[in-house]
Parts: C-alpha cells; sequence; structure tokens
C-alpha cells in the first residue's frame, strides 16, 4: 500500500499545517544545493524560476529552442481560480468540490483542497508579472463560465490564456537566469535519470545540438515534463511532447499512476487525410452557441443545408435534456464516437460531427457571433477552408490531456526520493476527468508555491551525501543511453520512425481510445509488443549522432511511447470499471452511461516496472472521501 | 559625456541622430527654396542677387552655415555609420527575396537616395558656392561673373555701397547646361523618394507615432517630398525650356 | 498538387551548405506547408536519404518554433500566419518554393532549416521582466488598470518570439521583438517601476548580439505573424530616448 504523507485534520489547515512542519533550509546553505529541473512549461519554468529567487542553484532543461515554447503556450481557454469575483457563490470550497466531483472520484482530496487553496494566489503571481488578463471596464478582472461550471471563475487573456502564463513564468525564470541561480540549458532532452543508492541524484543529457551525451549532478530532481497524449499520434499536443523523460524514470524505480486516464476533447477539427500531423483544439467555448447534430439517418450524405430540421438529430439536446450541448468534455466525446459508429457521421471521413451555428446567428446575429468567436472562425477556415458562418462547423474528439503520469505524494515527491514529479507529468489532481482550466492551475500551483516548500523539506530533512558526475552510476547510465542510440542509428532498417507511431497510435485510438473493452484492450497488448519488436528490427534512423538529428530524438521518443502503450492498455485491462476518461464498456448503466465501482476500484494504480519482459506490478493507493461523497454524474 | 556618447552609438541613438539632422535639412530646405523662389521676380534678377548678397554676407548667416554643414556633415556620417553597421547584421543574405511584399521602395533605398542627393550636391557647391564664396575666383560655367545691374541698367550696390555680384545670370548661365538640367532634376527625384519615406520615418523615430495623428505626418511628408523637390525643380526648368 | 522544392540543406554549424532541388507530387491542396514537408522527409527516409531539419512543435501558431523563409518572405505568401499555418493551396500548381533559414548574424545556421534564436531569450533575461518573486505578490485587482491598456498591453504581448521580424528586416533588427516586450511591460503599472532601466538594457543587449538597427521599413509589422504594430517600436524609441535625455 502506498502512503501518500497527506496530512489529516480539517481539510481547510491541511496544507498551513503542513507547511510549517516541514523543515528549511539555511539561506545560506541553499545556493550549495543543486536542484535539476527538467522542463519549461508552467509548472517546470515556475518551479525553476521560484526555486531560483529561494537561492538554489538550479540547472534547467528544455528540448525547444527556449525555454518559452514549451507546449503549456498552446492553452487556449483560461484559468480557473476561487477568487469568486462575480459574486456568484464560488469559493475554495466550490472549486475543490467540483474537481474532485469532475475527476469522478478519482483524486486525491487533500492535494484538490490544496490546488483550490493556491488558486487564488497564481492570479496574484501571475498579474504581478504582467499577465495582462482579460478585464472589464472598470478596470478589475474579468471572468468567464468555461467547461460547463456553474460559476465563472476563469481568468483569460484572450484565446492564449496558456502563452501569456508562461509568458509570466518565463520571465521570472529568465529574471533568476540573468541573477546568475538558474542555468539554462534549451535544446538539451534527458534520457536518462540517475540513481545513486536509490536517490535520484542526476540526469543524463543530449545536447540536440552537438549531439554530446552529457551528465548533471543534483539534489535532487524535479520533472515537469508534461502529458504523453502523443502516444496516439494524432492528438491536440505540440508534436515535441513526450514521455521520454517521465518513462525512463519509471524504468529506474518511479511508479506510473493511472496511465489508463486519458481526456478526449469533443471540440477538434477532425482528421483531414494521411498526411495529417496534428489536431487543432477548437475552444470548448464553442458548444456554448453551437448546436451538435447529425443526420438521422445513416450514410446520408447531403449538403448539410439540404437536410431538413426534422432529419436532423441534436442527439445531445436530445439525450441530455438539462445540459444540453454543454456536457463534460468525457459524455460529449463519447456520444460523437456512437453516432459515428452508427454510420451517421458526416464529411468525406465519416469521422465528424456538425457544430452549427445557424440558429445563434439568427438570434444574435452574425456581428455577435464574430464578436464573440470571430479568431476561432477565422482559424477553422484557415485549416478546413471552410466558411463557418454558412456551413456548420465539422468536430470531432481528438486525444488532448493525460490524468495519468508519474506517482507522488503529497509533496509532489515520486516514491524515488529525490524525484518530484509536477504539471502534467504527475498523476496528482485532475483523478480520471480534468475540467477545463484547470491544468494551468496545477501547473502553476505546483511549480510556484508546492515545490518551494517542500523541496526545503527534502532537502532540510535529509542527510545527502557528496555525489559528483564521476560517480560510477553516471557511467553506468551514460552507457545504457549510448548503447540505445546507437542500437538505433546503427539499425539499419527500412521503415520511418513515422510509420510505426503511426501504427501505435491506430491501435491505440482503437482499442485504448474513448471506449475499451477486455477483448480490445488484450489484442492492443498484443499488437504493441509486437509492433515493439518489429521496430527495434525494421527502423531505420538516418544521420549521425554527433549533430542536429531529428530523427534520433524522435526514434527515442517512439520506443518509449511503444512500452508506454503497453502499460496504458494494462492499466486499462485491470480498471474494469468506467471513470472519467476511461470508459470500459463491462461497466455502463442500462442507458449506456458510464458506471463507477467504487466498491473495487476507488484507488490508484501505481505501476512499477519490472522489465520489459515481465509484467509490471501494481501498488495501490486506497483513495478516501471525506469531504466529498462520491455519487454517479448525471447530466441528464 | 560618457552617457551621451552611449545614447548617440546605440542602435536607437543613432538613428535619433539621423532623424534629427534630416529634420534639420529639411527645415534648411524649406527656407533655401523660400529664398530662391524670388528667381521668379521680373526684376533682371534684382531681388535674387540681394538675396544671395545677403546670404553671402551677413554674419549671423554664416553662422548657421557652420550649423548647416554640421547637419550635413553629421546626417552623412551617421547614415553611412547605419548602413554599415546594418549591412554587417546579415553577413549571409537570402537568395531569393520578396521585399516589396512587405515594404515600400522608398524606405529600402534611402542610403541610394541619400548618396545620390550627396552627388548632386557636390555638382550644386562647386557650382554655386565653391566659385562664389570660397575661391572668390567667381566663375561659373567657365565665364566670369560680372556685378550686378538694376532694371534700368544702374549698378546694383549694397548697403555698405559695394557692388552686388550678378549671381542671376551665373544661374541662369549654368541651367542652359543640359548636363547640368539632367543632374539636377534627377538629384531632386531622389530628394522626393528620400523626403517621402524619410519625414515620417523620423517622427517615428523620435517615437511620435499615434493612431490618431500620424496619418497627418504621414500627408505633409507627403506634400513636402512632392512640394520641396519641385519648387526645386522649377528652376532649371524655367531657365532651361521656359526662357530656352 | 505537384510542387518543386529549392531546399537549403546544411550538415551542420560548420558546413557551408547549399540547395538542394527536390520534386513532389500528389500532395493534397489541405497539407499544411509542415506537413508537406513531412511528406519529403518521409520519401527522403525510403530513399535512404537524411530528412530535412526544421524547427517547429505546436503547429498551431503559438509556440514560435517554426521559421523558415519561403519565396522570399517570413512564414510564407500569407499574412498573419505562422509556417505552420500556411496551407499548400496558397501556392500555385507546379510552383517553385525556395526555402531558406531565418538569415542574421545572430542567427547562426545548425542544421539545414534550424537556426541558433538564443539571443532572443538573453535580450529577455537582460530586462523583459518584472522583479517579483513567487509569494510575494499583492491582491490581484489592488490596482485597476483601464481596459484600453490593458488591452494594448495585450496586443504586444501576442508575439510569440518566432524572429520573423528580424528575418524580414533589410538590417536583421530585432526591434519589434524587443518593442513588443517594451511596451507589454511598460503599458502596465506593475511594469512601470523598472520601465526605464528595462528599455535602456534591452536595447543594450540587443546591440550586443549583433543585430541591426530600424530604419523603419515596417517590413517587420507586415511579416509578424500576430500583427505586432511598428507603434510599439515609437513607443520603445520615446522610452529609449527619454530614459537617456531626460533622466
Ligand atoms: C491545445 C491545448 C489547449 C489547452 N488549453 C488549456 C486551457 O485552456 N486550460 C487549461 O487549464 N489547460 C489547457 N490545456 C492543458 C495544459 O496546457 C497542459 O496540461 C499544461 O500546460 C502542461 O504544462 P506542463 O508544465 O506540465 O508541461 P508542458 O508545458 O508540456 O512542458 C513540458 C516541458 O518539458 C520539457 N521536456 C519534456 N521532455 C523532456 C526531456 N526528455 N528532456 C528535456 N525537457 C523535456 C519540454 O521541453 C517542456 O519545456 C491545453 C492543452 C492543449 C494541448
Ligand atoms: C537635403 C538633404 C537631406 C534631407 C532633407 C534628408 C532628410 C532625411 C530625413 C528626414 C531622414 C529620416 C530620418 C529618420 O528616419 O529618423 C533621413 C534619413 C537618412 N538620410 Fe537623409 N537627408 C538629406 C540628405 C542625405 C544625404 C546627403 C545622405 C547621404 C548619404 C542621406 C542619407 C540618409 C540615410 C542613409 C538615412 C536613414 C536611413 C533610413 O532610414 O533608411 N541623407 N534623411
Ligand atoms: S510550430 Fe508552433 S508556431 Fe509554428
Amino acid at each position: 500500500m502506498l502512503d501518500s504523507k497527506c496530512p489529516s485534520g480539517d481539510i481547510k489547515n491541511r496544507w498551513s499545517d503542513h507547511k510549517t512542519n516541514l523543515k528549511l533550509v539555511n539561506p545560506a546553505n541553499k545556493r550549495k544545493h543543486t536542484i535539476i529541473v527538467v522542463g519549461t512549461g508552467l509548472a517546470g519554468a515556475s518551479a525553476a524560476a521560484s526555486l531560483g529567487e529561494l537561492g538554489y542553484n538550479v540547472l534547467n532543461f528544455c528540448f525547444q529552442d527556449s525555454a518559452r515554447r514549451a507546449h503549456s503556450i498552446a492553452a487556449q481557454g483560461g484559468i480557473n481560480a476561487a477568487k469568486n469575483y462575480k459574486n456568484d457563490g464560488d469559493s475554495i470550497y466550490r472549486l475543490f468540490y467540483d474537481t474532485v466531483k469532475g475527476g469522478d472520484y478519482r483524486a486525491r482530496e487533500s492535494n484538490v483542497y490544496r490546488l483550490a487553496e493556491l488558486s487564488v494566489n497564481i492570479i496574484d503571481q501571475s498579474v504581478a508579472t504582467g499577465v495582462p488578463f482579460a478585464r472589464e471596464y472598470g478596470g478589475y478582472l474579468d471572468n468567464r463560465s468555461f467547461g460547463g461550471a456553474q460559476v465563472s471563475r476563469t481568468f483569460y487573456a484572450r484565446g492564449q490564456t496558456g502563452q501569456q502564463l508562461l509568458l509570466g513564468a518565463y520571465s521570472s525564470l529568465m529574471r533568476q537566469v540573468n541573477e546568475g541561480t538558474v542555468k539554462m540549458y534549451e535544446r538539451y532532452e534527458m534520457l536518462d535519470l540517475v540513481m545513486v543508492n536509490g536517490y535520484a541524484r542526476g540526469i543524463i543529457a543530449r545536447n540536440l545540438v552537438t549531439g554530446a551525451i552529457e551528465k548533471f549532478a543534483g539534489d535532487a530532481v524535479v520533472l515537469g515534463t508534461g502529458g504523453y497524449g502523443n502516444v496516439y499520434f494524432l492528438s491536440t499536443n505540440a508534436m515535441g511532447s513526450n514521455v521520454t523523460a517521465a518513462w525512463r524514470a519509471h524504468k529506474r524505480g518511479a511508479y506510473f499512476g493511472n496511465p489508463c486516464y486519458v481526456q478526449i476533447h469533443p471540440t477538434c477539427i477532425p482528421v483531414s487525410g494521411e498526411h495529417q500531423s496534428k489536431l487543432t483544439l477548437m475552444s470548448e467555448s464553442l458548444r456554448n452557441d453551437g448546436r451538435v447534430w447529425v443526420p438521422k439517418k445513416a450514410g446520408d450524405k447531403r449538403h448539410p443545408s439540404q437536410i431538413p430540421e426534422n432529419e436532423r438529430d441534436y442527439y445531445l439536446e436530445e439525450r441530455y435534456p438539462s445540459f444540453g450541448n454543454l456536457v463534460p468534455r468525457d459524455v460529449a466525446s463519447r456520444a460523437a464516437k456512437k453516432v459515428c459508429d452508427e454510420g451517421r457521421g458526416v464529411g468525406a471521413s465519416g469521422l465528424a460531427v456538425y457544430l452549427d451555428f445557424g440558429a445563434a446567428i439568427n438570434r444574435l446575429g452574425k456581428e455577435k457571433i464574430k464578436e464573440k468567436y470571430g479568431n476561432l472562425f477565422d482559424m477553422y477556415e484557415e485549416i478546413t477552408n471552410e466558411n463557418p458562418y454558412e456551413l456548420p462547423m465539422r468536430i470531432y474528439p481528438a486525444v488532448h490531456y493525460t490524468m495519468g503520469g508519474l506517482w507522488v505524494d503529497y509533496n509532489l515527491m515520486s516514491n524515488v526520493p529525490g524525484l518530484f514529479v509536477l504539471g502534467e507529468a504527475n498523476f496528482s489532481d485532475h483523478g480520471a476527468n480534468r475540467l477545463g482550466a484547470s491544468a494551468l492551475m496545477q501547473g502553476l500551483a505546483d511549480g510556484y508555491f508546492v515545490i518551494p516548500y517542500t523541496m526545503g523539506g527534502y532537502i532540510g530533512g535529509t542527510k545527502l551525501e557528496k555525489v559528483d558526475t564521476n560517480h560510477p552510476a553516471f557511467e553506468e547510465a551514460v552507457k545504457s543511453v549510448k548503447d540505445g542510440i546507437t542500437k538505433l542509428l546503427n539499425n539499419g532498417g527500412t521503415k520511418s520512425v513515422d510509420y510505426y507511431h503511426k501504427k501505435l497510435g491506430k491501435i491505440m485510438w482503437d482499442y485504448v481510445g474513448m471506449s475499451r473493452n477486455e477483448e480490445g484492450l488484450k489484442k492492443a497488448i498484443a499488437e504493441i509488443k509486437e509492433l515493439r519488436e518489429d521496430y527495434h528490427k525494421n527502423v531505420r534512423v538516418l544521420g549521425e549522432g554527433e549533430e542536429v538529428n531529428q530523427s534520433l530524438e524522435k526514434a527515442g521518443r517512439v520506443a518509449d511511447f511503444l512500452e508506454l502503450g503497453e502499460l496504458m492498455a494494462r492499466d486499462a485491462l485491470n480498471r474494469r470499471e468506467s471513470c472519467g476518461g476511461h470508459f470500459r464498456e463491462e461497466s455502463q448503466t442500462e442507458d449506456n452511461e458510464a458506471k463507477r465501482d467504487d466498491e473495487n476500484f476507488s484507488y490508484v494504480a501505481a505501476w512499477e516496472f519490472k522489465g520489459l519482459d515481465s509484467e509490471p506490478v501494481m501498488h495501490k493507493e486506497e483513495l478516501a472521501f471525506e469531504y466529498v461523497h462520491p455519487s454517479q454524474r448525471s447530466y441528464k | 559625456m560618457s552617457w551621451f556618447l552611449k545614447f548617440v552609438t546605440s542602435s536607437v541613438g543613432r538613428k535619433f541622430v539621423t532623424g534629427l539632422t534630416g529634420l534639420f535639412l529639411v527645415s534648411f530646405l524649406i527656407v533655401h527654396l523660400t529664398g530662391n523662389f524670388s528667381l521668379f521676380r521680373a526684376d533682371n534678377g534684382e531681388a535674387f542677387n540681394v538675396y544671395s548678397h545677403f546670404m553671402g554676407h551677413n554674419p549671423l548667416i554664416r553662422v548657421m552655415e557652420i550649423g548647416l554643414v554640421l547637419g550635413f556633415g553629421i546626417h552623412i556620417f551617421t547614415a553611412i555609420y547605419l548602413q554599415l553597421e546594418n549591412k554587417k547584421s546579415r553577413p549571409i543574405g537570402y537568395d531569393k527575396v520578396d521585399a516589396s511584399a512587405n515594404s515600400s521602395l522608398f524606405s529600402r533605398t534611402m542610403f541610394l537616395s541619400g548618396s545620390v542627393i550627396l552627388f548632386f550636391l557636390m555638382v550644386h557647391l562647386t557650382n554655386f558656392f565653391v566659385p562664389h564664396r570660397v575661391t572668390g575666383k567667381d566663375v561659373v560655367d567657365g565665364t566670369a561673373v560680372v556685378n550686378a545691374t538694376k532694371l534700368d541698367g544702374s549698378a546694383l550696390l549694397a548697403s555698405d555701397g559695394q557692388p552686388i555680384k550678378d549671381m542671376y545670370i551665373s544661374v541662369a548661365t549654368a541651367f542652359k547646361n543640359p548636363i547640368y538640367v539632367a543632374i539636377y532634376l534627377l538629384g531632386l527625384i531622389l530628394l522626393a523618394f528620400h523626403l517621402n519615406h524619410g519625414f515620417q520615418s523620423a517622427f517615428q523615430t523620435f517615437g511620435l507615432n499615434n493612431k490618431k495623428y500620424f496619418p497627418l505626418i504621414r500627408f505633409i511628408g507627403l506634400i513636402l517630398s512632392i512640394a520641396l523637390p519641385a519648387g526645386f525643380a522649377s528652376m532649371p526648368i524655367y531657365f532651361y525650356f521656359i526662357l530656352g | 498538387m505537384n510542387f518543386t522544392l529549392r531546399v537549403w540543406r546544411q550538415k551542420n554549424g560548420n558546413d557551408s551548405g547549399k540547395f538542394v532541388t527536390y520534386q513532389i507530387q500528389n500532395i493534397s491542396a489541405d497539407t499544411s506547408f509542415l506537413e508537406m514537408l513531412d511528406i519529403l522527409n518521409e520519401e527522403l527516409i525510403a530513399k535512404g536519404e537524411e530528412p530535412v531539419a526544421f524547427d517547429h512543435d505546436c503547429r498551431e501558431g503559438i509556440c514560435g518554433s517554426c521559421s523558415l523563409y519561403i519565396n522570399g518572405r517570413p512564414h510564407g505568401p500569407k499574412q498573419l500566419v505562422t509556417t505552420c499555418q500556411t496551407y499548400m493551396r496558397s501556392f500555385g500548381e507546379g510552383e517553385t518554393i525556395t526555402i531558406e533559414p531565418w538569415r542574421a548574424k545572430p542567427f547562426k545556421v545548425l542544421k539545414d532549416l534550424i537556426v541558433d534564436r538564443s539571443a532572443l531569450d538573453r535580450i529577455i533575461q537582460a530586462g523583459g521582466y518584472i522583479s517579483v518573486n513567487s509569494g510575494s505578490a499583492p491582491e490581484a485587482n489592488s490596482i485597476a488598470i483601464p481596459k484600453p491598456i490593458a488591452e494594448a498591453s495585450m496586443d504586444a504581448a501576442a508575439c510569440i518570439g518566432c524572429g520573423a521580424c528580424v528575418a524580414a528586416c533589410k538590417n536583421a533588427s530585432a526591434m519589434l521583438f524587443v518593442a513588443a516586450k517594451v511596451s507589454h511591460l511598460g503599458l502596465l503599472p506593475q511594469g512601470q517601476p523598472e520601465a526605464k532601466e528595462r528599455v535602456v538594457s534591452m536595447i543594450a543587449q540587443m546591440d550586443a548580439e549583433g543585430f541591426g538597427s530600424c530604419t523603419n521599413t515596417y517590413a517587420c509589422e507586415a511579416e509578424c505573424p500576430k500583427g505586432i504594430s511598428v507603434t510599439n517600436i515609437a513607443r520603445l524609441n520615446r522610452e529609449f530616448i527619454s530614459a537617456n535625455l531626460f533622466s
């Protein structure tokens, strides 16, 4: 049984009590402690900057050419915070409650409460760093309602909230670089975690420009390396997003929590052909005015304007009269898949549904719609070459976010002492489903406000032996990394990395996607294994190791995805219940809604790596709900 | 002083000085042109001759002339400095550049237009300024400059009783030469280009660009860039084509 | 659609590099420019040739990774979009497309179409921030910021740091990039206390990196995928002049 190290007592006081109990590090000693932070997204950048401000000697890594390009930059919608500026009944408790419920009762209450509590500080901090959030005419901050929440608590900066928040954290980070507390390593990719006597004491990273394999030693390692949605090949994630850092840490002993929890976002631009390399998210806010429909008849290929009102099926309004088009993401996505499976999908591929603004344009006028969604409509037209003011948009679900990740305790430390994991890379706060606008909140809470304290607690409370990069553990790790690279480069196969990535994506999407069943999952496990073996025999990676080599970078990432995919399928197979983003066909109500099984599955599944030829071992962390009592979600 | 040097050698400072001297030169052009219009008086050049004499002998004007020389000197110096520095910023150029897609021709050719103006200026100075004022030899286009007379044939004298040189005749003679006229017109066309971009650009350089009044500045720049060169051009055209 | 591609190939920073011509066929008009290059790369790999290296990540026009100087223009023929948002329907059937890396002294080519843009980060390090430590921020609504000011700040903050302004400028000047940051922070009351120091140090860093100076051709504004206005450069000039001469 895993110990989450959550404090007890009144949930309102847990974090403040915990902070008082954490050890402190003498300010003069901080700079003697080196902290390695991998990742410069919201989580990594805010952590590196905050730790630098405290005086630690921070080394910060990212694979992009600049810290500012981390994938967090792409978040559009907004960030939640329980400020209650709208006077509409929001509170820390309500945000906590909504997040636990939204996560379908698979998150840890203590963590979520802390997240809700810190949400207000994030807004203060971000405004102070210069984030130009939207404001009302009076000059005070504006909010909007987002993702079906019943209060308006989402702060936003046009459609570029992630960008602005990241630039805020990035500028604080750049300030620390200037002050000499943080040293940046851009275009570096972490390829291994170095363990010394059971402690995480360093990393091995490849300099992506020179190809050099370099060693970095430290007193602790922090991963803020993002999610693994790209295991599906097509997702809304950036092309470079990958699981490598987390996966290699997993192979060195860190447990992987709930890998099967994946969020599939209902409003994305559908796949247009084989050439497609990624999917583009259309903001969820579109569902406030757009009506989702498909033809009633299967195989109806008529132009949408030719399909009369009575032959259209507004299936969300029909099935969920009280929430209608605004049902949560997982529900909307599954419903879309269902109608497409019935042959009622639209567009050339039949894998799309309409999101129709006709009624809204009639009601509010084109100008009003343009004002609200103009940039999204333009973006849609740019990509599809169709005018959404005249034709209904075509949308389809796409992989968007991964709730699973490396298991961490209340201090955000994994089971490996000295290895901390923040942001999307950890499994912690969203349970089986994440609510809109709460990933940004989590990344920044972790980096700005949690790790500065818990890192002190760890450093101050642990007797760390002196370790430098001459330790044999570093040599061993370097060798293993180099062997892997040499093997890929000398493989001499015939097929490209993308060929395998696409194949893996298809297996994952078909069997470990929106709807899963035992047979499919078993098939996936077998097929992934086979694909992996084929990969290591037949993949072709050209070029050299000693210079920029994007194929080589990708090859390593896909190799890890090929291992992760199997674990995801195993986890999904193990969890014979439907919860949040995880839908098991075997576990549904009479009217085909997801059915949770609290009796048997109210736990976190944390997987331990035992070698590729052995089955992973599952460790359980039981979840207790003292404040928010589980009930079956209903949006009818 | 070190703050001043730091400022003027910075990229923004260099440009600031170019802009400041540029606008100063514009103001000179306006004054110069206004004076030159006296050529068109039908008084046998009397007004013009008085004007040139005044310009050549008034101590205040002579002091201002030093400012003008400095203005030109600094403008040209910073312009060359700017150009050389900017050339260094892209040691390897592009193979294919579609510059017209993103910027105006005039804005891209300021150095070229400036250089042609400089050439024009040298010709202009060797013509009128150098003989008249530097060497004192008073020879224009191979012809000696004579003393000016009034319409009635009597000698034109300055207030101190000295005879006034007939610069009017010099101008009229020079503008009978088609090569001079061609160089003048070319110089003036490039001056138009230079001002078309330069005038509004100077305001941007000083940070005076604002959505509300910048269109007005652009408009004034356009008018000046046409009116000033056209005004100057009217003289060679008048002498060469009309008086023939 | 079919195209002839003239692509700059350069093995690494020390290599001198050259153009290589490729033919590419049967590209759907709905393919994005980078997807077209993906297809080219798949074909190259199949032939045993090294694929073309180019920077990219988000592929939705926000991360600023993609660069590419296409047919004489940064981010290709369409305005207000990045290379990753450019679709092949913007090109003519059979067109020859020349693809070059960003060119500027501080942007060293690392391989093929990838350049080193770390100079832009160093300019931010010189002062593109507000000095506030985590945990020390006051309540967010304690200062009201007039909406038009907040909007103007956001307009400038939209910069994605791609470097198209530098690539487009005939002087390889980074003024629009610097101006966007100076305006974004300088317009906000929070950014005021450090405004003068910020503009002076950022310009000093920009000059030290070897970027050229602005001669107001406004090519940067025309090519900026985010439409950042040159009025920000005017604001930068104003602030720089006043910081130097009037304080
Ligand atoms: C299109 C889109 C829109 C979204 N919109 C919203 C929204 O409106 N609201 C919301 O709350 N959430 C949103 N999300 C989710 C949210 O953006 C992410 O979950 C969050 O930004 C993740 O932040 P992060 O810091 O954990 O990781 P990331 O931002 O992904 O950063 C990962 C960092 O790790 C580095 N890295 C990774 N691996 C390595 C390695 N091996 N070596 C070195 N460095 C490495 C990368 O370089 C990068 O710097 C959205 C997501 C997407 C895809
Ligand atoms: C009557 C003569 C001239 C006038 C009225 C004049 C005016 C101006 C003005 C107003 C500017 C704009 C400054 C700015 O953008 O801030 C300018 C710029 C410039 N001038 Fe002149 N100028 C004159 C002569 C010259 C000469 C002789 C040169 C010689 C080389 C020259 C070269 C330049 C250059 C290179 C620039 C700036 C470059 C640029 O912005 O692209 N100019 N000038
Ligand atoms: S790839 Fe991110 S902006 Fe083009």
